[in-house]
């Protein structure tokens, strides 16, 4: 199983050069390609209009059909001409069946029948609002050509840059060798001079050979004294401080067998952490989502929008459709047959977050009770293009948190008596949870 | 007046000379740390090349290395579902009901289960109507991750496949040419099991099936078939008896299939002045007789006479045979008792003899016993001696062509196991379904290895018309198949076995009610209950052709008693004549049965080990005996008497360890060798005993696990009770035992017991006094604050837990040992620990023994002591009470004490109390000083002296990945070095809190649970809140009764514990 994740990631970074590869070269002539598809589909095109098309279709179309890939429904990129040449049906078969398609196939219309076949009996939403101009820009926005993303720009970018770093290297280097032959030239200079002078006989000042600082040095035991002192103490403080972070990881960042971004999921589209991680609330783990959790949505987010692929490329260096790929991979989804192969390949996450075996957490007590935010502890994630611990997990960071943050007890009857009698007893409005027991060692070593 | 008794552990301490128990009173760890033996040995000292200064070069390097390689930790994964099962959250409990049914353990059970994996098995507190689940079922559960299971179909050496298996056994079993094939299974009282028996047989025509039992209940199921007409075992309810004559009747433990110990406790408790009481004659010291108000020992003969003349004075017919004068007193009390009790007296035996039983049952129909119940039949057990024995001599005669068995061990179990061998080989197929390559198994043509109870489909009839479901609580770990659905494959039903019990359910017991709802519970009581045992009788082929074959041999014995006619005449109006006349016959008979030549062996079950199914279990091995706190062992019971006159010994050895001789059994011209010996207090004059289910010699069983010796060669015509010649053999015994560890140091007050005549006419302070000390010459309680050292802590805010132990209720049968095991991922150390008293358990139940009379009078007599010669004899006599003591159970655990001593004494503050109550104990803090475990008046903490996991020296379930999967995610599993104990199930509280803390509720009363509590069926543990006025503990916490152990000491402890009362007249 390991051998396969292997071969998979490498397969995904092969892939990610190629596509920088490819897009590089093939980016002037996109470019032309686009600019004449433009010019002709003006002068192809009838009355239709391509961007009221694209929103209608965004509304009513999109989440059954894709223009270059199948879902539920078939690819309409250009499904008016391959109509026209391959089945022969005019415009008027295309009304009839958005409009209404289930009596289509009623009346026992052929390409009706078979269309409906193909795609597991499942009937096509009938659109009876929509008018005929409606539909005409509908078609002109799905005769648009293939517009690749418009990413000419940015290997051009990161080459430069990449050569800007060398540069700068460069130049930094020439100028430590120039130096180094400015001192060279100083030394050879001096000691030709020096040759000059025993040579002449110029009598040089001899320098009083005094008690060279070293032996003063040692000979002071006060300085000794001190300076051992010193030393000492700073490299307790440093070995302290060395071994203190032994076992912490905070700030690990490992690479994952799937580049999973937090920050388009839980950042941009803002979806609810314990969507994913639903075990947080009524279990110690939050969980890793199991992958038909993913699926929930990827079953129809094949691909990602045009400008976060070019992000994606661009500033992380990730195809995140490759990505999306593998996941599809690992969970046996075959995406041309839209179905389960049933072939899985469980993933292999790196765990991030890892506490010894003696100490007890528990993700339901603190998302659910207390209503922690996730963020508290696990820090921005909706920011994190890779994840990585944002905090120390130490012993004393636990127990900060317990001593500052209060209880929440509202509308929870099991604290109502206990924390009137608790509050009381120290005085205070509010408790914090470790006046409610929260440092006594067994709740959370056992 | 509180009671005066001295208690002991073992007849060492009676002797006030014993150097051994001055040393152990002054040692806490028996023995030094075994360093000595290293540094004692000079020569490899010297000739070790190592200096000190390289030993130390190289303790500067590994530390340096161990510092370095600490600083990169480990890359860990974490792999999720792919497709993630809706009913399984990780980190959250599920529970299935199921039920253990393993042929000789029967119980309705909830299965924990965590990410998929069973890891603890708990009662099923829906069923009513079986007894809780026994130690052995709590271990069970670790049976399914034994690593030594057979992991597919077997034939000879070969791993096949279930298609070959399948195709090569019909085959063979069509080509039989109407020879005939057998079926040897274990009691399986199980509808659809027996209507799958019945199709097999009309498929393949000569058939005939054959229940086996390895400790068999023949005798009884014999005496109810003639009286009742089916084959079973009368119902009893102790808690409806406030009278209870045991003659000879381990009913606490396995006596007809046991579970009979809840319904015993109920009535143990004493309320509104009432308590049963309960008279146990016996030869063996028995769990039953350990609880008994009163226990008259007497040898397997005189238990015969003593039923017989019992039957005589209850009813009133005299009968021939002479009891000695003493005993034949008691026996007249007993009946006296009875006859005074009437329908509340009840009577059991355990005399494996058809007179007996239907002796017995006779007296409980006269008395109209209420506790009798005769209308529900018992059905688990169902062997049949007569038609084993038939098998085996058609085995040898070559008449059985095909032999295909489930669930029976005969070549381990059978007293003629050569004879049974010598006819498996005439056999043209032999098949045994096992988990095992045992003795059985390895000798049979094909293994067919069947999954665990916990993995397996099931429906089981208890008792009639009481039903509990198996369902798999995982899927089969191995490639296995269980019994039915090979059946199913021979007679060529493509179904799966669940469908199949379905149906039977909806054709037959459902009567309506929904199947799944059976399942989800786990039991299932159907309505015909109420109405007669007749209509419960689901009469299969196979029962009613059992019965013509055992019709043969019961008709006789019927009419040799004189029965059957009258059984014919009175079946309508069973209870219309209270005197039945012939029950006289089989009373006569069995006094005259009642012959003895010299010693007298009774064989019997050990509450750890039972038949000796799941000797491969290491929790059950480590689990200490409750009589003889002995583990790893079976032995030879003999008493003081007559192992002096056998020159048989027991000492007690430096270390503490216990040494015994070796003895020769031999019945019948079969010796067994080398069976240790036990000198056991309370077991009778004239008699010995023997516990089944040791030395087991299979390959399924590991070496560790290969400990004692095979009783069952002396198991000759299944009757438990030999005429026996033991002789001395050479050699000494090493014994793992728990009996000296942490002598009592003279306090006496551990234990507080009274009689129920104190209990119910004088005050509480007369006996249970709280101890007093002297605060400026005032007497003082010690529970008073003046005298307290420490000042107290404000416990009324938020949860206090207290644990209450009733030792009324307690009868020692040890269910909470191995549930703390399972829950607390406890270690197992082994036998060569277990002597170093190195024992792991965090609950250990102590035994101690108590004489009859006052120790007072001794005092005095030694003081008169004048002479060698007049010290000799009265030392002597001063043992005398050791020949009947008294016997008091007390589980001891963590006392979690407020004003705990550990505590105070930790230099790191490893242990500490929490406001709920509990003494943490933080595994990662301790550096293992061990002062805590010195200053612990209790004895209760445990050391780990060595990594007792993934290390090869203790080469048990903690060494394998299988047995790993048994370990419960929430307890840390502790390292070498660090100190533990009980923690009173803290992840236990801690969740029921969280659930609370969730749902924004209040705990409600008997939500708390802490392992031992929840596995207590006898209502002896009682766990809560006591700030939570309304519970249970609260109220318990009030009793008068209520005392804490070494109250003197001032410790202040969480648990508490109920004073004994036993329904005696003196103290």
């Amino acid at each position: 199983m390991k051998k396969s994740y292997q071969s998979l990631e490498d397969n995904s970074t092969h892939n990610m050069k190629q596509v920088i590869y490819r897009k590089l070269a093939s980016n002037i002539l996109h470019l032309g390609l686009i600019l004449l598809f433009a010019f002709s589909t003006s002068l192809t095109a009838q009355e239709g209009d391509p961007t009221n098309g694209k929103s209608l279709f965004n509304t009513n179309c999109a989440s059954c059909h894709k223009l270059d890939n199948k879902m539920t429904g078939p690819a309409l990129r250009n499904v008016e001409s391959r109509l026209a040449e391959e089945e022969g049906l005019d415009r008027e078969w295309l009304n009839s069946w958005i409009r209404n398609s289930a009596a289509m196939i009623k009346s026992g219309d052929a390409y009706a029948n078979k269309i409906y076949e193909e795609y597991n009996q499942t009937a096509m939403t009938a659109f009876p609002t929509l008018t005929d101009q409606d539909i005409t820009d509908i078609l002109a926005y799905t005769a648009q050509p293939k517009a690749e993303p418009v990413v000419a720009e940015g290997p051009a970018v990161n080459g430069g840059g990449g050569t800007g770093g060398a540069s700068n290297n460069l130049i930094l280097g020439a100028l430590a060798l120039l130096f180094a032959l400015l001192a060279g030239a100083l030394i050879l200079v001096n000691r030709t001079l020096n040759r000059f002078a025993e040579e002449k006989g110029v009598d040089r000042p001899i320098k009083e050979k005094g008690t060279p600082i070293w032996k003063a040095f040692v000979q002071n035991q006060f300085l000794v004294l001190v300076t051992s002192i010193f030393l000492l103490l700073a490299s307790a403080y440093f070995v302290y401080g060395y071994l203190m972070q032994v076992g912490v990881d905070q700030g690990y960042e490992p690479v994952q067998p799937i580049h999973y971004s937090h920050r388009i999921h839980a950042g941009t589209n803002a979806i609810d952490c314990k969507y994913c991680h639903s075990s947080a609330r009524v279990s110690k783990h939050s969980g890793i989502p199991s992958l038909n959790i993913c699926m929930n949505c990827h079953k129809s987010i094949g691909q990602v929008a045009d400008e976060v692929q070019a992000e994606g490329l661009n500033e992380y260096g990730v195809d995140y459709n490759a990505e999306i790929q593998k996941l599809y991979k690992a969970v046996g989804w075959d995406v041309a047959e839209q179905q389960y192969t049933g072939k899985t390949q469980p993933v292999e996450w790196i765990r991030i977050h890892n506490l010894p075996d003696f100490a007890y957490f528990n993700h339901s007590q603190h998302v659910s009770v207390a209503g922690v935010e996730c963020q508290t502890c696990h820090g921005p994630v909706e920011e994190m293009e890779i994840m990585y611990q944002h905090s120390s997990l130490t012993m004393g960071w636990c127990i900060n948190c317990h001593r500052e943050t209060n209880v929440k007890v509202q509308d929870n009857e099991y604290y109502t008596k206990i924390h009137e009698e608790l509050s009381k007893k120290y005085g205070v409005d509010q408790l914090t949870a470790a006046q409610m027991g929260g440092l006594e060692c067994g709740k959370c070593h056992y | 007046m509180s009671s005066n008794k001295k208690y002991w552990k073992s007849v060492e301490e009676l002797n006030e000379t014993s150097s051994i128990v001055e040393t152990l009173q002054q040692n806490e760890f028996v023995q030094e740390i075994p360093t000595d033996e290293f540094l004692g040995d000079k020569e490899s000292l010297e000739s070790s090349s190592t200096t000190r200064r390289d030993f130390l070069k190289y303790v500067g390097f590994s530390t340096a290395a161990a510092s370095l390689a600490a600083c990169e930790g480990p890359v860990t994964k974490s792999i999720p579902y792919v497709v993630q099962p809706t009913e399984i959250i990780p980190g959250v409990a599920n529970y299935y009901a199921t039920t253990i049914a393993d042929g000789y353990d029967f119980a309705s059970v909830l299965v924990k289960t965590r990410e998929g994996r069973p890891i603890k098995i708990e009662h099923n507190s829906d069923s009513k109507t079986s007894g809780m689940a026994n130690a052995r079922v709590n271990a069970s559960v670790l049976g399914l991750y034994d690593n030594l299971r057979v992991k597919g179909p077997m034939k000879g050496e070969d791993v096949i496949s279930w298609d070959t298996f399948m195709s090569e056994t019909t085959s063979k079993l069509n080509g039989l040419n109407g020879k005939q094939i057998v079926l040897l299974t274990a009691s399986m009282p199980s509808p659809s099991t027996d209507r799958l028996i019945a199709d097999f047989k009309s498929k393949f025509g000569n058939v005939r099936h054959v229940a086996y039992d390895a400790i068999s209940e023949s005798a009884t199921l014999d005496a109810y078939q003639a009286k009742y007409g089916v084959r079973g075992m009368a119902n009893y309810d102790f808690s409806k008896a406030m009278t209870i004559v045991s003659v000879g009747a381990d009913f606490l433990g396995d006596w007809q299939s046991g579970g009979y110990d809840s319904g015993y406790s109920k009535n143990r408790i004493p309320a509104n002045g009432k308590m049963s009481k309960h008279i146990q004659f016996e030869s063996n010291m028995s769990l039953t007789g350990a609880n008994a108000d009163q226990r008259v020992p007497m040898t397997p003969s005189q238990q015969r006479l003593a039923l017989a003349k019992l039957y005589s004075y209850v009813v009133g017919v005299a009968l021939p045979g002479d009891l000695p004068e003493g005993l034949d007193k008691m026996v007249r009390d007993a009946a006296k008792a009875l006859s005074k009790a009437g329908s509340n007296g009840v009577v059991v035996s355990g005399i494996q003899d058809v007179n007996a039983q239907t002796t017995v049952l006779e007296i409980n129909e006269h008395l109209k016993s209420k506790a009798f119940d005769p209308k529900t039949t018992v059905k688990t057990r169902q062997g049949n001696d007569q038609a084993v024995m038939q098998l085996v001599a058609d085995m040898k005669a070559g008449r059985v062509g095909a032999l295909i068995m489930n669930g029976v061990n005969p070549m381990y179990t059978l007293p003629n196991a050569s004879d049974f061998e010598e006819g498996l080989k005439k056999t043209e197929l032999s098949v045994a379904f096992s988990m095992k390559q045992d003795e059985t198994s390895t000798n049979c043509q094909y293994i067919a290895a069947t999954p665990h109870n916990l993995e397996s489909w099931g429906d089981f009839e208890f008792k009639s018309g009481h039903y509990s479901m198996m369902q798999p609580t995982i899927r089969p770990l191995f490639n296995t198949k269980q019994f039915q659905e090979v059946l199913m494959g021979w007679t060529g039903n493509s179904g799966t076995y669940r469908d199949y019990i379905k149906s039977t359910w909806t054709q037959g017991v459902l009567g309506g009610a929904s199947f799944n709802k059976a399942i989800q519970d786990g039991v299932f009581i159907s309505g015909a209950v109420n109405n007669s045992a007749s209509t419960t009788n689901t009469s299969t082929t196979s029962e009613s052709e059992d019965k013509t074959f055992v019709g043969g041999v019961i008709d006789d014995v019927a009419q040799g008693l004189g029965l059957k006619n009258e059984e014919e005449n009175t079946t309508d109006n069973l209870y219309a004549q209270p005197t039945v006349l012939t029950g006289g016959t089989a009373a006569r008979a069995l006094g005259n049965s009642a012959k003895s030549e010299g010693l007298e062996l009774s064989l019997y079950a050990k509450v750890g080990m039972g038949d000796g199914q799941q000797a491969n279990n290491p929790w059950l091995q480590e689990f200490p005996d409750p009589i003889t706190r002995t583990t790893w062992d079976n032995y030879l019971t003999v008493s003081q008497a007559d192992a002096d006159r056998l020159g048989l010994t027991n000492e007690n050895v430096a270390n503490g360890g216990l040494n015994g001789s070796y003895a020769n059994v031999t019945v019948n011209g079969v010796t067994v060798e080398n069976v240790p010996v036990i000198i056991q207090p309370g077991q009778a004059k004239g008699s010995v005993g023997m516990a089944f289910g040791y030395g087991r010699t299979a390959k399924g069983i590991k070496e560790e696990m290969k400990t004692g010796v095979n009783a069952y060669p002396l198991y000759q015509n299944f009757s438990t009770t030999q005429n026996v010649s033991v002789s001395k053999a050479s050699g000494v015994h090493e014994f793992a035992c728990v009996q000296l560890h942490n002598t009592l140091m003279g306090r006496g007050d551990i234990i507080k017991e009274t009689s129920l005549e104190i209990f119910n006419t004088k005050d509480k302070h007369v006996w249970n006094k709280v101890p007093e000390v002297s605060l400026n010459h005032i007497e003082t309680p010690v529970t008073s604050p003046e005298v307290d050292l420490w000042d107290g802590f404000d416990r009324s805010v938020g949860h206090h837990f207290n644990l209450s132990i009733d030792l009324n209720a307690c009868t020692g049968c040890g269910a909470c040992v191995i549930a703390c095991h399972a829950e607390n991922n406890v270690p197992v150390v082994g036998k060569s620990e277990m002597r170093r008293s190195r024992d792991m358990h965090w609950l250990r139940i102590d035994r101690y023994y108590s004489s009859e009379d006052s120790f007072e009078g001794d005092n005095e007599k030694k003081e008169n002591i004048s002479g060698l010669g007049s010290s000799l004899s009265e030392f002597g006599e001063m043992e005398n009470p050791a020949d009947n003591p008294q016997v008091a159970f007390q589980p001891v655990m963590c006392q979690h004490c407020n004003h705990a001593p550990c505590e105070t004494v930790c230099p790191v503050a490893a242990t500490a109390h929490g406001r709920q109550g509990q003494n943490h104990m933080a595994y990662n803090r301790c550096v293992g000083t061990r002062y805590c475990a010195n200053n612990c008046p209790y004895k209760v903490r445990r050391f780990n002296w060595f990594l007792y996991n993934k290390n090869d020296e203790f080469d048990y379930f903690m060494n394998d990945d299988l047995g790993r999967m048994v370990l419960n995610p929430d307890v840390t599993v502790r390292s070498r070095g660090v100190m533990e104990k009980c923690s009173m199930c803290i992840q236990k509280t801690q969740k029921t809190i969280l659930d609370a803390k969730r749902d924004g509720r209040l705990v409600k009363d008997g939500e708390f649970q802490t392992a031992c509590s929840a596995a207590c069926g006898n209502g002896a543990m009682v766990f809560g809140d006591i700030n939570d006025k309304d519970s249970k503990i609260a109220e318990l916490k009030e009793n008068d009764r209520m005392y804490h152990l070494l109250e003197s000491v001032g410790t202040k402890p969480n648990v508490i514990y109920q004073t004994k009362v036993r329904n005696t007249s003196k103290a």
